[in-house]
Order: structure tokens, then C-alpha cells, then sequence
């Protein structure tokens, strides 16, 4: 479970964050939808605790980030913005080391990456380096890592940037099974069908700020618009003429 | 296992993976510097030598008019050749270096005993002469104080009458010192070799590991920044500590392939010299370590972190060119002074010197309180969050 509470955040006179609210729950797919530089990132960073806000609270399974940062990032898994994996390492060295950074033990860390191994199918890849991965294959390795040590809580930014159709799907498959395991899945993304195909509940932020929260039918009925995407651009256009900064 | 441990043993198996790494810290780093050393000393020895040996030719004018004072120059290694038209030209237009000119009336005033006079035509502003014309005129030198005792002694007066004072130089200088004259530049090489050995993974654990965007997901485990930095820092010093080890073995091997001439720096490069070396060195090791990561995140990309440290390279430099330039005895502060104390003691070892276990004992500890406070420093940037975001 996720909280996050009137969050603020400037770097120098750009204002990136200007009071987001929004609540992810567990067993459910939360979608941060909005278009590029509407503060999804900085919001996510914000809540992975690698910036610190200006003002607000976040909560992670009742825990605040500002005082017990450590304790969450322990419960949440992270696939960051930036991807990165060491080209050197195989893909199997790569989810070990974050697993012993997470405080797992060798045997441990490496019964667990096997478990991961065969649950993203990708046991054929372990032993490569992930030096000339494509795309898919990078991501795919990336989430291993930042699911290595259990968590309960897993945010993803922009977790399809880059991936092809098959890729994608397999993506869906893992966030529709980690919401079945009861988990609190958020994801960000400006890509509407992502959306439509995943999530329970839909946070949409434009210039900073949400511009609307609820499931699907609600924001569909909100707009007075049937498709969703119809429904995103009206919310968006609305947001601007609301004088945006 | 410590997160620094965690960091620190993945640093190393990837960096033993990285051949760029490994080139310049196992291979470049250690080899290069001892190479060079020999080249230059071979060159520096073997010019010296060759000079003292070689005969020495110089354009004679009026050489029939002393035909005994040109034998004996001859006796002494000198070569005439035949005389020019226009000397004073040919030497400022330095087609010749040395012309020895003897005056028409030389023959006249040796037999009526007066000082008969010889010229030298040079060019005091060529430093390549100036060895030639030296022992030119000290071939000179010996044969007129020869021929002034022969007089004297002609007319029943003994020599000493004409030499009231005589020097003896007494050199205190140990063999070792006066080798140690060219082994100035050597605590420098041996420092760059450090340097050297751990600049690519320093590079390639900050610089490096953000332009390639796995900074960030590094960062959010639950690790602090403090662990991480350390087992980066870990692994820069031992990467330099083997640099630095190689480059010890390879300027003993070195040692033994000098010019004869020297004394042989394999000998006074042995175990006693690395043994106390390595441990005046680990505490610079680290602070270079740390320098170098501190240098290395302030930079986007991995090329500008290497423009930067290559930069870097020449600070350890400072204390040698002052050394050299501005000789002055050691004082105990400056070997509380980072870079200047290790210099001063490696130094010292080569030249055969005592070394002060206080000296040693004050620099180690300065070093290491500098490689805190430098760790601190860099600590504060990695917690900033300018560091943590690649983009």
C-alpha cells in the first residue's frame, strides 16, 4: 500500500510537482497516466526515496519514507527510469548483486534469482552476459532485479518504454500476476492502451498536479466520454485551460 | 556480508573483465613508467659515457707552428683536424662546435719563456659544447702545468714552489646519492603508476556506472551511500595498490638492464625497499582512491571523468619539480604533507639514507586523516541528489 500526500518538488523555478495526492492499494494495478514531463518521474523518485520532497508525506505500508527511508525501500521493488544493467555481469550476476545488496545470503540470493529465472522465463539468458540483451531481454532482467528480495510494494516507470508486442505482453503477464499475489503493483506510463490493458485504478497527472483519480468507468463517465483515451485528452485539455503554469 | 564487501568484490570481477582495465592497470600503468625510465637513464648515462671516452676532434689553426703541443694534446685524446679558412664564421654559423686557434708568435715566445698564447673559438650559448670545450681546455691545462714544473725544474727549483695551495675534493656523497641525482623523477613515476592503475575503475564505477544509467537502481536499494562508496573506493585502491606492486617488480627488473656505469638500481630496489614502500604508499593509495571517485562524479560522461584525471595526473608532479628545482634539506613537515612525504621517504631509500620512523609514522596518519576527510567530502556529494539521477 502507497500513500503519497500533497507532494512537492522544484528544481530552480521549474515547479516538476505541485501537490500530488493519490493512494495505490494492495492486489490492485495503479496507473500513473500523464503525458511527458507532467512529474511522474520526479514523483516516483520522490517516492523511492532517491529525492527528497520540498513538502508532503509518503507512506509505504504505513511507513513514512522522510524518517524510515531504509525500511522502504525494503518493501518496494523498483524498476527506475534509468535501466541500466552491467554489461560485464550475466544476467544471473546482475540479480545476485542486488540481491546481496538487499542483505540475502550466496545461497540465499542465488536460490532466489533461479526462482525468479524460471517465473520470467528467461533461464535460457542466465548465464549470458547481458552485454548485446536486446530490449525485452534487458527489461525483463531489470525486473528481476527489482523484484530479488520479495516485495510487497513494486513501481515501475514507464516499464513498456521500448518494448515490442511480444515483450509487452510478457510484461502484462508479470504485473497481472504480482497483482494476483496480492501485491501493490504502480506503474507509470503516457501510453493509454497500457492503461486500458492493466489497471484497476488510474491516477492522471498533467503540470504537476492530478487531474483525476479513479477506475476506468469513472473516468470515462467523469468526462462524459466512452473511450478512454477521448476521456484522457478531454481531462488533459481541461487541466490546461485550468491555467496551467 | 558487508554491502561494502557486496560492492566491492563486483567492482573487482568486473573490472578483471573490462581488457581496458586490465591494460591500463595490470600492463600500461606498471610497464610504462619503468620503460621510460630506462630509455631516459640509457640515454642521460650513455651520452655521458660515450662523451668521456670518444676522441675529440677539433679544427687546429696554425698547427705547424707547435707540432710538440699538438702531440701531447693528441696523447690525451684529441683529434686535429685541418684548419678553416674563417673560423670565428664557421663556429657562428655552427658548422663547427670547437676551433683551437694557435698564434703565429706561440713558437717565439715558448723558447723566450713567455706566456704563449692559444685560442679557443666556441659558442658559449650551445649547452652541447660546453663538455667539448671543458675537456679541451683541461687537456691544455695539464700540459702547461707540466711544462711550467719541466722549467722550474730546469732551473733547480722544485714544482711545489709554484703550487703554495693544493685541493683535495673529499666527495661525501654514498654511490647511491650520487645516482640518485637521475633517480629524482622515480617516487613521481612510482606514484603515477598508482595513479594510473586505479583511474579507469574509478572512472568506471561513477562516471561510468551513470552514463550507463545503473546508478540509480543501485541507489534505491537499501544500502547507504556510505557502504557503496566505500567498496568502490575499495576496489580503486587495490587495483593501484597492484598497479603499484607491478611497477616495483618491473623497475627491478629495470634495475638490472641499466648502464654498467650506475649503481644498480635492482640493487637498492630490493625486498627491504618494497617492504617499507608499500606501507608508506597504502594510505596515499587510498586517498588517491578516493580523490580520484570524488573527481570522477563530478562528471557526466566517462570522457570528461578522463579528461579531468588525466589532469589529475600532474598534481603528484608538484612535489618532485619542487624538489628538484629548489633543492632544500627535508624538514619534518613536509613529510606530513601528502604526496611530499611519500616522495621524501622513497627518496631517501634510494639514496641510501636514514629514514625517521617519526617522519614516516606523522606522514602515514596525515595521509590517512586526508583520505577520511576526503571520503567525508565525497560522501556529502553522493548524498546530494544531483548524483543519483543519470539524466
Amino acid at each position: 500500500m502507497i500513500e503519497v500526500r500533497d507532494l512537492w518538488k522544484a528544481f530552480g523555478v521549474t515547479q516538476a510537482v505541485a501537490g500530488v495526492s493519490f493512494a495505490a492499494q494492495d492486489g490492485q494495478i495503479t496507473g500513473l497516466l500523464g503525458p511527458n514531463g507532467a512529474g511522474k518521474t520526479t514523483t516516483l523518485r520522490m517516492l523511492y526515496t532517491l529525492m527528497r520532497p520540498d513538502r508532503g508525506r509518503i507512506r509505504v505500508d504505513g511507513i513514512d519514507a522522510a524518517s524510515a527511508p531504509m525500511e522502504v525501500r525494503r518493501r518496494l521493488g523498483v524498476l527506475p527510469d534509468a535501466r541500466g544493467l552491467y554489461k560485464r555481469l550475466s544476467a544471473r550476476e546482475n540479480i545476485e548483486y542486488f540481491a546481496r545488496l538487499q542483505g540475502m545470503n550466496k545461497e540465499q540470493a542465488a536460490a532466489r534469482c533461479t526462482a525468479l529465472l524460471r517465473t520470467l522465463q528467461m533461464e535460457a539468458l542466465a548465464e549470458r552476459r547481458t552485454e548485446g540483451f536486446s530490449q525485452g531481454e534487458r527489461v525483463k532482467t531489470a525486473i528481476a532485479r527489482a523484484l530479488v528480495h520479495d516485495p510487497r510494494n513494486v513501481v515501475l516507470d514507464e516499464p513498456a518504454n521500448g518494448l515490442d508486442v511480444m515483450a509487452n505482453r510478457g510484461l502484462r503477464e508479470v504485473l497481472r500476476s504480482l497483482r494476483a499475489e496480492g501485491r501493490c503493483v504502480l506503474i507509470s506510463t503516457h501510453i493509454m492502451q497500457e492503461v486500458v490493458a492493466l489497471c484497476d485504478h488510474i491516477v492522471i497527472i498533467a503540470f504537476g498536479r492530478v487531474v483525476a483519480d479513479g477506475t476506468p468507468e469513472a473516468l470515462r463517465e467523469q468526462s462524459q466520454q466512452h473511450n478512454l483515451e477521448d476521456a484522457f485528452m478531454k481531462i488533459i485539455g481541461a487541466a490546461a485551460l485550468d491555467g496551467a503554469p | 556480508m558487508k554491502p561494502a564487501l557486496v560492492v566491492f568484490v563486483k567492482e573487482c570481477v568486473e573490472s578483471l573483465r573490462d581488457r581496458r582495465v586490465l591494460l591500463n592497470a595490470l600492463v600500461l600503468g606498471p610497464l610504462l613508467t619503468p620503460l621510460l625510465f630506462l630509455v631516459l637513464m640509457h640515454l642521460i648515462v650513455g651520452r655521458e659515457l660515450e662523451k668521456a671516452e670518444k676522441p675529440l676532434p677539433v679544427v687546429v689553426v696554425g698547427a705547424k707552428t707547435a707540432p710538440n703541443f699538438i702531440e701531447a694534446l693528441k696523447q690525451q685524446g684529441m683529434e686535429p683536424r685541418p684548419e678553416v679558412a674563417d673560423p670565428e664564421a664557421a663556429v657562428r654559423e655552427q658548422r663547427l662546435d670547437l676551433v683551437l686557434r694557435i698564434a703565429p708568435k706561440f713558437a717565439d715566445d715558448w723558447r723566450a719563456g713567455r706566456p704563449a698564447q692559444v685560442e679557443l673559438i666556441y659558442d658559449s650559448s650551445r649547452q652541447d659544447v660546453r663538455s667539448e670545450v671543458e675537456r679541451l681546455e683541461s687537456m691544455i691545462q695539464a700540459f702547461s702545468t707540466r711544462s711550467g714544473s719541466l722549467r722550474l725544474l730546469a732551473r733547480g727549483i722544485a714544482p711545489s714552489v709554484a703550487a703554495p695551495i693544493v685541493i683535495a675534493s673529499r666527495d661525501q656523497a654514498t654511490p647511491q646519492a650520487r645516482g640518485a641525482l637521475l633517480l629524482g623523477m622515480l617516487p613521481y613515476f612510482l606514484i603515477l603508476t598508482a595513479l594510473i592503475g586505479g583511474m579507469w575503475l574509478a572512472i568506471d564505477s561513477t562516471a561510468g556506472e551513470r552514463e550507463r544509467q545503473s546508478l540509480e537502481p543501485l541507489l534505491v536499494n537499501p544500502v547507504g551511500r556510505g557502504q557503496v562508496l566505500l567498496g568502490k573506493m575499495l576496489a580503486t585502491a587495490v587495483f593501484s595498490m597492484a598497479s603499484l606492486l607491478l611497477g616495483l617488480l618491473a623497475f627491478f627488473a629495470v634495475g638490472h638492464l641499466l648502464p654498467s656505469d650506475e649503481p644498480g638500481l635492482g640493487l637498492i630496489i630490493g625486498p627491504r625497499f618494497v617492504l617499507i614502500v608499500l606501507p608508506v604508499m597504502v594510505p596515499l593509495v587510498l586517498l588517491i582512491a578516493i580523490a580520484q571517485i570524488w573527481v570522477a562524479s563530478f562528471a557526466k560522461s566517462f570522457r570528461e571523468a578522463q579528461t579531468y584525471l588525466g589532469l589529475a595526473q600532474l598534481v603528484p608532479l608538484i612535489p618532485s619539480v619542487l624538489m628538484m628545482a629548489v633543492p632544500m634539506r627535508p624538514q619534518l613537515w613536509m613529510s606530513a604533507v601528502p604526496l611530499f612525504g611519500q616522495q621524501i621517504t622513497i627518496l631517501r631509500l634510494l639514496r641510501g639514507e636514514a629514514i625517521s620512523a617519526l617522519a614516516i609514522g606523522i606522514g602515514v596518519s596525515v595521509t590517512l586523516a586526508a583520505a577520511a576527510a576526503m571520503f567525508w567530502v565525497t560522501l556529502r556529494l553522493y548524498r546530494s541528489e544531483r548524483v543519483a539521477i543519470s539524466a
